[in-house]
């Protein structure tokens, strides 16, 4: 099971807790899925917010919360100072977006930000992209964690660049990698498990899914799936085709 | 005095923060402070002064991604 920041988690899947069509549908959700870690953000209170911690409570696994939406360092960091009061938590999710079409991440204040939050005592996990030099950078901020995009969020594209995650794996083989965003579909969630990732956050695909709950359950599945794929060692691709059967006494009939 | 409370101009007596909170029914919620776009713990609430034209943001735990 992954572990971040030396806290070990009971499962590879981190699920978001937007987007559901009800409450009671998101809670399910996450018991079908068994979830590791629930994210979750802070908004202008408007009568919402206590009914949403009672829920987050009952699910009983631990929180992450996100800084979704800001767009500078100084948002960033203010809203993580006032999450790790709210929830109680020195775990920030951490984003710093530039472009609101991509939603990608702004990867030079997101290192920024990330080392003034390291250096106040957070332990962050950094929305970013799958840069070698800007994770390293990342690192060298402070982060023990790494979630680099699949694709953009909400767009269900699955792994834009497999290359680049399956060299970030290589590169650093001792850092937490989490594919975090851009997955639609149980098979996206079982390649990164696939390429040795560590855990795979996800939201909208289970949320927006026409049967949430039993979407979450196939995403756990295919998680399992392919954590025991990657465990197992699978073999190289080849381009020529290998027989399986073997030749040798084969009947000759011709 | 008048001050912006999440983006909308309130009339508020004050003195302090954690008056105004109370004020407006927020005093015992679930929530985390931020004033004039710089975090405010809990714990300074009750010593921190309101001023007209002050900005304050109260935010509470929400659905996330």
């Amino acid at each position: 099971m992954p572990q971040f920041y030396g806290t070990t988690v009971d499962s590879p899947l981190m699920l978001g807790t937007a987007l559901y069509p009800s409450p009671a549908i998101m809670a399910q959700a996450f018991r079908a899925a068994n979830a590791g870690i629930a994210t979750v953000s802070l908004r202008r209170e408007g009568g919402a917010g206590q009914d949403f911690h009672r829920l987050i409570k009952e699910l009983a696994i631990p929180v992450l919360p996100n800084t979704a939406g800001c767009h500078s360092v100084r948002e960033a960091v203010t809203t993580a100072q006032m999450a790790r009061e709210l929830f109680d938590t020195p775990w920030i999710k951490l984003e710093v977006i530039r472009d609101d079409d991509t939603l990608c991440p702004d990867v030079i204040a997101l290192v920024e930000a990330a080392r003034l939050l390291s250096d106040d005592g957070f332990q962050v996990f950094p929305y970013c992209t799958e840069d070698l030099s800007v994770c390293g950078r990342l690192l060298d901020a402070g982060c023990q964690v790494l979630m680099p995009w699949g694709a953009p969020i909400g767009s269900g594209r699955g792994l834009n660049n497999p290359y680049g995650l399956r060299s970030l794996r290589a590169h650093f083989p001792d850092v937490p990698l989490v594919v975090d965003a851009g997955i639609g579909l149980p098979s996206h969630a079982a390649q990164a498990m696939e390429l040795g990732f560590d855990a795979v956050l996800l939201n909208t695909a289970v949320a927006k899914a026409g049967d949430p709950v039993a979407m979450a359950r196939a995403m756990a599945l295919a998680i399992e799936a392919g954590q025991l794929a990657h465990a197992a060692n699978p073999i190289e691709t080849r381009d020529m085709a290998a027989p399986s059967t073997p030749l040798f006494g084969m009947a000759v009939l011709g | 005095m008048k001050i912006t409370l999440n983006g909308e101009t309130r009339a508020v007596s004050g003195p302090t923060v954690q008056d105004a909170l109370d004020q407006q029914g927020l005093g015992g919620a679930k929530i985390a402070t931020a004033l004039n776009g710089a975090f405010l713990p809990a714990a300074s609430r009750a010593a921190t002064m309101l001023k007209d034209g002050d900005a304050l943001e109260v935010v509470a735990p929400m659905q996330g991604g």
